[in-house]
């Protein structure tokens, strides 16, 4: 009954995965937990790009895997998770909407990005079209994440897994865009990442803490 | 058309779910044991108990009416015609047109209502608190619960449980990422159903916790023999469910006996594996909250969502 | 030598130089000497653009043509001047120990990278370098923001962080989109993301996917441009940073992220109907200018209100660009300059200002005139420049996007007049009595430097009064490449 490749079947498989574990870091309360599934995440985004760079014998394809295997589910987990320890945070972090709600958000969401992303994916010759939607979702799960969220490590999380749906959109979807933009987007992520670790320390030590609520000093009025 | 082995089959398959289901609960019991470092009680226990429960006299509350002593015959009657339209063995099932699988929701809709009501029949405190909680489980699990069912029916173009079995079973081997989806939240909703550990505790007669059990706790004799049957019998069906919609291999395809025979060792198997693995989840979780139990269902309705979703954008036209 | 490999050579190698010498009393020498070096570098590489067309660079990996020449070279300048403006300005804040020795050393590493960043975006070809450029000018300025370490400062930077990191994200997206459409025409090529490629076969890119990914990328880059609803980082990022910052980011910045925006919707407009892509950035630009001008009469604060100010020229210059054609892009871009020098100009008289009274709240800063002439002047010509007053050059720009609104968009008049308005009013008022009336200022150890501040008041007047035919031809220029 039907005729896709295995490989885009596998494709799929870690597509609909990555997008699981998006939600299942929606409704994660723990940010240690947060930080693990963000690396889990890493991982079938660079299974997936794996398969893509087997499948299509693209060799930069293999370079993003190996960049997305260092950075994503090794380096920054444990910048992270370093992060995390020093810095004692560990423990829950209270969503501004409870977590069914935030879901159901989710939801709608998801269904908004895979109404905008069908018609694009009907025009796409490549086998995994479908996992242009999903990026989209992933994409704004994230962004949903980063908005319901107070404290500073889960926004940067939320912020990371945006990536993580945007270089499915890049590698998957699209069979990857040239290299020099992925090492470019990466290194940045990188930059950025370090910096935001030297961030955490300043912010506790001015606010005492890493809870963002207490960052609204600055408003119109 | 009824075969004559069609026929066969099917009442070899209620047969062996009266027959397997307490077997099921008692190995389910057994592993948790193991798994907690307990001495594990016999494999046979809840024979015992229904052949003990059956010999008793039955003790009435006073103000119970005639549906507190009905509704154990029909939630038993419920349970084994769900068993009867499983697809266990075979998917030549001649009672499976009686009830497709939005049905099949209904008849376990129509048990929980029963076991609602004689809760409530009584009128203690506990039996009302049990069956309060026992509809909100409920009414937050069936929606998952139909939604696998959708996504399932999307995959096989049809709502009969045979059909989507046969087409299941009898495909190239194909990853839907959907069918994971489902399969997760239908476990989920079994968890929840069946008042397994994140959701209820079988083994618990803790007042502030109980779920199922605080509804059963008035009922006595062959009626509580019946209600304890009817809980094996439905988390039977419930295994068999998810064995045959995602482990569909090896179950016969018609009016094959001897298919049909071999199916018998192989189900037991997976029954076997499964009823260890639910006993390691039990292990493995603490129960949660009675006001998380929304979030957990929650969960599975999205998962189930997510699954139908996935299914359009992904595995549409293909 | 190539003058465009000294332009993007000058700011990186300084950047890694003043990182490596520390904060010594010459330092500031260096940034200012290294600025100038790109600067001359730029007028050099404008004089060979304007004298020979268009021209690559490293393979085809930037390109340089009279679009982009006239920001890169409007960028080196105005980066020249922040840099002299920011000696005395920096050397005041050490000696009134709001900054340490590190603190200077990083700003000034991070000022030349973030030039570096700036002249990148701006003569890329490719549109996914475009993006790792605008991310990482991204970063360079939020250490910038957060250079005084203050709770306010470090809020502000947070803020700025993930609010531009998700409008960035969304450009990503955009331009993983636009990749998408050019790749069914192209090829999967490296070609497919450069720009000059990209034109070519503009009007075969797959209109449903272009139609997405404009959306994306204006909404992604508009973040950085300040457009609302996503315009909240700047106020806050330019009231917290230090005035340098301010100046360049509304100076520079904004001015690059819109260029992003350019680039983008001379593609869209090839693939969409006519007007599709324009309409969407006339409304995001009147917007935008509504919610500026009525955020602008609320604020206390100098450097936020002239940040709401900036918001509020954004938009306009974003409505202009949206309603096309010739006269509309010319006027943007003329718009675009005369913004760039005049806020600039302002943010340095109001950097002095806030030195000498120690605050930034517009009720606490007075007389301004008395302590120090030629600041108070600088503030008022700069005000009055900036709200559009006849002999600047900033009128005759805003005249012309009037006009031709009048006659192409008259629906859009009375939001124009009435956001124009409200700005004048709540602008001008509190500007008044900063520089006249009882002085609160006292004087500083370093005097400040005066003659940016003047020089960039000089030629929005010039300007004003009368353009240089040759900046003529080549705005035409520009304006015709934007269709």
């Amino acid at each position: 009954m039907s005729s896709i490749p295995f490989s885009a079947q596998l494709i799929n498989l870690f597509a609909a995965a990555i997008l699981l574990l998006g939600f299942a870091m929606l409704a994660q309360r723990r940010n240690l937990a947060l930080v693990n599934l963000f690396a889990f995440q890493g991982l079938c985004l660079c299974l997936a790009t794996l398969t893509t760079a087997i499948s299509t014998g693209q060799t930069h394809l293999f370079y993003s895997a190996g960049l997305t295997l260092a950075l994503k589910v090794v380096a920054l987990p444990w910048i992270l998770y370093r992060l995390v320890r020093q810095l004692n945070v560990g423990g829950e972090a209270e969503a501004l909407i409870n977590i069914p709600t935030t879901m159901l958000v989710g939801i709608v969401l998801v269904m908004i990005a895979f109404n905008v992303a069908l018609p694009i994916s009907e025009l796409s010759q490549t086998i995994t079209r479908g996992t242009l939607g999903i990026a989209l979702a992933v994409v704004m799960l994230a962004f949903l994440m980063m908005i319901t969220r107070q404290k500073a490590i889960s926004q940067v999380v939320g912020f990371l897994s945006m990536e993580n749906g945007l270089f499915l959109a890049a590698t998957s979807a699209t069979y990857g865009m040239p290299m020099v933009v992925e090492l470019g987007i990466a290194l940045d992520v990188l930059v950025g990442m370090i910096i935001l670790g030297v961030f955490f320390f300043q912010i506790r030590d001015q606010f005492d803490s890493l809870d963002i609520r207490h960052m609204e000093k600055l408003k119109d009025n | 058309m009824i075969s004559v082995s069609g026929l066969i089959g099917q009442v070899f398959a209620i047969a062996l779910a009266l027959l397997l289901a307490p077997l099921l609960a008692g190995w389910v019991g057994q592993c948790r044991a193991w798994l907690q470092s307990r001495s594990a009680p016999p494999l046979l226990l809840p024979y015992y108990m229904l052949h003990k429960l059956f010999n008793k006299d039955v003790v009435l509350a006073h103000g119970a009416s005639s549906l507190f002593r009905a509704a154990p015959f029909i939630i038993f009657g419920c349970m084994v015609l769900a068993c009867a339209i499983v697809p266990t063995l075979s998917t030549d099932l001649p009672f499976a047109p009686a009830a497709d699988a939005l049905a099949l929701v209904g008849v376990f809709g129509l048990a929980r209502i029963f076991i609602a009501l004689a809760g409530m029949d009584v009128g203690t405190s506990f039996g009302t608190l049990g069956g309060r909680r026992e509809m909100l489980v409920g009414f937050l699990a069936e929606p998952a619960l139909l939604m696998v069912f959708f996504t399932l029916a999307m995959i096989a173009q049809s709502t009969s449980l045979p059909t989507i079995v046969e087409t299941l079973a009898h495909r190239e081997l194909v990853i839907y990422p959907s069918l994971a989806f489902a399969g997760v939240a239908f476990t989920f909703v079994s968890l929840a159903e069946n008042a397994r550990v994140p959701v209820d505790n079988p083994a618990t007669h803790l007042e502030l916790t109980m779920i199922h059990e605080a509804m059963i706790l008035e009922y006595s004799g062959r009626h509580l023999a019946l209600i304890e049957w009817a809980a094996s019998l439905k988390l039977y069906a419930y295994s068999c469910l998810g064995l045959a919609l995602f482990f569909p291999w090896g179950i016969a395809p018609g009016d094959d006996f001897l298919a049909l025979v071999a199916a018998i060792p192989l189900l037991v198997l997976k029954l076997a594996i499964g009823g260890f693995l639910l006993a390691g989840i039990e292990t493995v979780n603490a129960k949660m909250r009675i006001f998380r139990a929304p979030e957990f269902l929650g969960t599975a309705f999205m998962l189930a969502v997510l699954g139908l979703l996935v299914r359009l954008l992904l595995e549409a036209r293909v | 030598m190539d003058f465009f490999v000294l332009m993007l050579a000058i700011p990186l190698v300084s950047g890694a130089l003043l990182t490596v010498v520390g904060e010594r009393d010459w330092a500031p020498n260096i940034n200012v000497l290294a600025s100038l070096g790109t600067f001359l570098a730029a007028a050099g590489l404008t004089v060979e653009i304007v004298a020979n067309g268009p021209r690559f660079a490293f393979g085809e990996q930037f390109f340089i043509d009279s679009l982009n020449v006239f920001f890169v070279t409007l960028t080196a300048f105005v980066g020249l001047t922040t840099s002299i403006f920011s000696g005395p300005y920096m050397r005041n804040e050490r000696d009134h120990g709001r900054l340490s020795k590190p603190r200077l050393r990083l700003y000034k590493s991070m000022y030349q990278l973030f030039m570096f960043t700036m002249l990148a975006a701006l003569t890329t070809n490719n549109l996914g370098i475009l993006w790792v450029a605008m991310e990482a000018a991204t970063l360079t300025t939020v250490l910038l923001v957060s250079l005084y370490r203050t709770p306010a400062s470090l809020e502000a930077a947070w803020k700025y962080f993930i609010l531009c990191g998700v409008g960035i994200a969304q450009a990503l997206f955009g331009t993983v989109l636009l990749y998408f459409a050019a790749e069914r025409v192209l090829g999967a090529t490296g070609n497919a993301l450069l720009w000059t490629h990209l034109v070519g076969v503009k009007a075969q890119l797959e209109p449903a996917i272009m139609a997405l990914a404009f959306i994306f990328l204006l909404v992604g880059y508009g973040t950085k441009v300040g457009l609302a609803p996503l315009h909240n980082w700047l106020p806050d990022a330019h009231a917290e940073g230090p005035t340098p910052v301010s100046a360049v980011l509304s100076g520079l910045l904004l001015n690059v992220a819109l260029y992003a925006i350019l680039r983008c919707k001379v593609l869209a407009d090839g693939a969409l109907p006519e007007g599709y892509a324009g309409n969407l950035m006339i409304g995001f630009g009147l917007f935008t200018l509504l919610v500026a001008a009525f955020f602008l009469s609320r604020q206390k604060d100098v450097k936020r209100m002239f940040a709401y100010s900036s918001i509020e020229h954004m938009g306009l210059i974003t409505f202009a660009f949206g309603m096309g054609g010739p006269i509309a892009n010319f006027a943007g871009l003329l718009h675009m300059t005369m913004h760039s020098l005049t806020k600039s100009a302002i943010f340095f008289a109001v950097g002095h200002a806030s030195q000498k009274t120690g605050t930034q709240l517009i009720e606490n800063i007075s007389g301004l005139i008395r302590i120090n002439p030629l600041i108070g002047w600088g503030l008022m010509l700069g005000t009055l420049a900036i709200l559009g007053m006849p002999p600047f050059g900033v009128f005759a720009s805003e005249f012309m996007i009037l006009t031709h609104a009048m006659r192409h968009y008259p629906w859009a008049i009375p939001i124009l007049l009435l956001a124009l308005g409200v700005a004048f009013a709540s602008i001008f008022g509190k500007v008044q009595p900063m520089v006249f009336g009882q002085t609160t200022a006292r004087r500083l150890p370093h005097a400040p430097a005066i003659t940016p501040v003047f020089l960039h008041l000089g030629i929005v007047l010039m300007l004003g009064l009368w353009i240089p035919p040759y900046l003529t031809r080549w705005f035409h220029e520009a304006a015709r490449m934007l269709g």
